[in-house]
């Protein structure tokens, strides 16, 4: 039963990765897209892609917190007690971000724009960073069990969480990229094609260099995680590389579908392996899952809760789809 | 370098009494979206089905507007949802460590009526260009299902601190064992989730008619203006004494159920029958209540009418000192309940005014009077609302978890609250101004004729050709 509540629960990590990230991501190259003018375009293309849908992907968060907080209340505890810093960063962020960027689409003065659209690029990379820094602490053995505080520093100031952070930053920009390239074909701009793609490509090495470095941060800084990641969570580390590369190939060969998968896949498999290699703790080294977990009738209500919202709400995602699809067809027109 | 002491010392400050404000910080502005996330798509639908049923271009161009509006206020919402959700861990770690498990049970649900409201905004959004006129229409039903459900979980979870159940506990007070069902339908919510409800519509239309009600006092009155007053009235009249009935229950339950707050509400020292009902006033501090104008056994009377002024109200005092309101919480109740019951009376009034208007003249009322006080009717809606739930939430007080778990015992911590909790009314009043300039930009824009969609944060993508033409119906 607590296993199929971790499973829940890393659902929601993996899907927030994706889908989450690649909003933050696109805020990274919004920030580092230039001036008004030079910027200008790239901003279209961005403003695009994260249009629709923006606040859904929050939805992710929110449902992770909820199965944390009401299948394994004791380690919601300790994680918030510990990382109270960087949580509060990253919820401060997310206001900032999420309200700047639709305020952004509805105030018309450029200067607003300006403003509004530098708090929202800014806390786009600030929000990541601390979510790769949280997942650090934790993954590092950073976090005590028993619903009590651990160092509040040295648990997000720390090399695991540091690189956690910057990786988090680095593959969300990634992602963003790959997404980027696939939204600026669509509005068949393609001078932005080129330009995503090349920066695509570079955050797609920093990010193959950083996990290298990483292998060795963590084997001197979380051993449990590097252990891990070396036995069981090494197929998924292996599947990681290996797409990890194939995307890079496939930018290279002009494919952005290709490169869109496997961006992906490498992506998923990262989360992965951090999470099977944690296995089966849950506050690594001090808690177990099946010691953290909730009794049978809370999971069971959330395992309900779970079923129904894919009966609901995966009808109305594939219409919400289907819809956006069909609407940003070039050939339409005025959609 | 600064001495880590200095700087221990000076952030180092208890942080219950700064959680505390957080919280309640953040849920008062919380609770002013609510309403409209959940009433307002109702509105909607009512101008889209005239729209639709009597080919009427005025009520579906109020349609489209409000659904756009809704959209901003929505994404507002969910954004302070969100910030909610990081509070229960970041504030009251204690208490959700020790009582997730059963209070976090009606969050999961929220969960995916939350999920669903955010797809279904999009869908109702998009669908203005891209759908069958009724298949549109039927697009935003769900919206206003998932907002009833969605906003009677979240209140489930208060009404489960208020009457916590469902839950066993070993000798050291963990839980045990769980039922999700009597932890959800626990024995405050129904009245509590319907008193919530119904404010949101009595909130949502007063606030929305009365913008359209000041609109008229400064001479627009054409149909646009007069229809969107009259659904939007239409709506909170019609709520408006259904919320008096249920509050009345409500508070009946909370005199059976929970004889503390009760008291508070009602100034009782000690316990006795024939208790006044004291409008204002306050308590002081050796149990006497001074000032206020006395209405003598109505609080009894009201409280059972079966026995009339005889009925006896528990007094504060039958609980321990450390276990009810202090003075000033039970002040603060107090006057808190008289803002509600007032405020709801003036409203109650107001929707009576405009019913006899409708029975005896077949219109609205068309004096400017009406109009003046319609226009501070959303304000003092939302000030009824706010009143209403500080009764609840303070009147449960020193109780987190009603006579399981202490505020104190539940908070976080860390000494650095009150820096996030300065930060955060920062960022809040931010993002208030923002907001309120944004949908009057996009009123004026309105008024001045077309609104492209990209003004809208779940609005379609725009094209790659940038265009004014308007292809709605």
């Amino acid at each position: 039963m607590s296993t199929a509540a971790a499973v829940v629960l890393f659902i929601g990590v993996l899907a927030y990765a994706i889908f989450g990230g690649a909003d933050f991501g696109a805020g990274f190259w919004d920030l580092v897209a230039g001036g008004t003018e030079r910027g200008g375009r790239s901003r279209t293309v961005i403003d695009h892609s994260i249009g629709p849908v923006w606040e859904a992907n929050h939805v992710w968060l929110i449902f992770t917190f909820v199965v944390l907080w009401t299948c394994f209340p004791e380690a919601y505890a300790s994680i918030t007690l510990t990382l109270f810093v960087p949580l509060t960063i990253a919820a401060l962020g997310i206001v900032l971000r999420g309200s700047s960027f639709a305020f952004r689409k509805a105030v018309l003065r450029t200067s607003y724009r300006r403003n509004l659209g530098a708090i929202f690029a800014i806390s786009s990379v600030l929000v990541p960073y601390c979510f790769g820094a949280v997942v650090g602490g934790i993954a590092s053995g950073r976090v005590p069990a028993g619903g009590v505080a651990g160092d509040p520093w040295d648990s997000w100031v720390n090399p695991t969480s540091i690189l956690g952070g910057s990786l988090a930053v680095v593959v969300a920009a990634y992602l963003a990229s790959v997404y980027l390239i696939w939204d600026a074909r669509r509005l068949s701009d393609d001078e932005m094609v080129a330009y995503f793609r090349r920066r695509a490509v570079v955050v797609a090495v920093i990010a193959g260099v950083m996990s290298i470095v990483g292998i060795f941060v963590f084997r001197a800084d979380a051993r449990y995680l590097f252990d891990g990641l070396t036995s069981r969570g090494l197929p998924f580390v292996l599947i990681a590389a290996v797409a990890g590369a194939g995307s890079l190939w496939a930018l290279l060969r002009a494919s952005p579908t290709g490169a869109r998968i496997l961006a992906m896949t490498a992506v998923a498999s990262v989360v992965l392996a951090w999470g099977v290699a944690q296995w089966d703790y849950m506050l690594p080294e001090t808690l177990t899952i099946s010691q953290a977990a909730a009794p049978t009738g809370t999971i069971v209500a959330v395992l309900v809760a779970v079923g129904l919202a894919a009966v609901l709400v995966l009808p109305g995602f594939v219409m919400l789809y289907v819809l956006d699809q069909r609407g940003s067809l070039p050939e339409e027109g005025a959609g | 370098m600064i001495d880590p002491g200095f700087v221990h010392g000076v952030l180092a400050v208890n942080p219950v009494p700064w959680a505390r404000a957080q919280m309640a910080f953040t849920l008062a502005c919380h609770i002013i979206l609510v309403p409209l996330g959940v009433s307002w798509a109702l509105m909607v639908l009512i101008a889209n089905y005239r729209g639709l049923k009597r080919d009427d271009a005025a009520a579906l161009e109020l349609a489209q507007r409000w659904s756009k509006y809704m959209a901003v206020t929505f994404a507002v919402g969910a954004v302070s949802g969100t910030v909610l959700t990081f509070e229960f861990g970041l504030l009251w770690p204690r208490f959700m460590g020790r009582w997730g498990d059963a209070f976090g049970i009606p969050f999961a649900f929220e969960g995916v009526f939350f999920f669903m409201e955010a797809i279904f905004v999009s869908i109702y959004i998009f669908g203005w260009r891209r759908l069958k006129p009724w298949t549109h229409f039927w697009t935003g039903v769900p919206i206003v299902v998932a907002g009833v459900f969605g906003a009677a979980s979240v209140v489930a979870a208060n009404a489960w601190m208020n009457a916590p159940s469902g839950f066993t506990l070993d000798k050291s007070g963990t839980i045990v064992e769980v039922d999700p069902i009597s932890v959800i339908f626990n024995d405050a919510m129904p009245l509590m989730a319907a008193h919530m409800l119904i404010a949101a519509y009595v909130v949502g239309g007063f606030l929305v008619a009365s913008v359209y009600a000041f609109g008229m006092l400064r001479g627009r009155r054409d149909r646009h203006h007069r229809l969107g007053f009259i659904i939007a009235f239409s709506v909170a009249a019609v709520a408006i004494p259904l919320q008096m009935a249920v509050g009345d229950s409500l508070a009946r339950w909370v005199y059976n159920n929970q004889p503390v707050k009760f008291a508070a509400i009602e100034l009782v020292p000690t316990t006795k029958s024939d208790v006044p009902e004291t409008l204002l006033g306050h308590l002081n501090e050796d149990g006497t209540v001074s000032g206020g104008i006395p209405i003598p056994g109505l609080a009894s009377w009201l409280s059972d009418p079966s026995t009339g002024k005889k009925t006896v109200v528990q007094g504060l005092d039958t609980v321990p000192e450390d276990q009810r309101p202090t003075i000033r919480e039970v002040n603060t109740v107090h006057l808190a309940w008289d803002v509600m019951v007032g405020l709801g009376t003036l409203l109650l009034l107001l929707a009576l005014w405009y019913f006899a208007s409708w029975i005896f003249r077949r219109d609205m009322p068309k004096s400017r009077w009406f109009l003046r006080i319609a226009t501070c009717a959303g304000v003092l809606a939302i000030l009824a609302m706010e009143a209403g739930w500080v009764v609840s939430e303070v009147g449960r007080q020193p109780w987190i978890v009603y006579e399981y778990m202490k505020v104190e015992d539940a908070a976080t911590g860390n000494t650095g609250v009150w820096i996030t909790f300065v930060a955060v009314v920062l960022l809040y009043i931010g993002v208030a101004v923002t907001t309120i300039l944004v949908l009057r930009g996009m009123s004026r824009r309105f008024r001045e004729g077309g609104a492209p969609d990209e003004d809208v944060p779940y609005g379609p993508r725009v094209s790659s050709a940038p265009t004014t033409e308007e292809r709605d119906p």
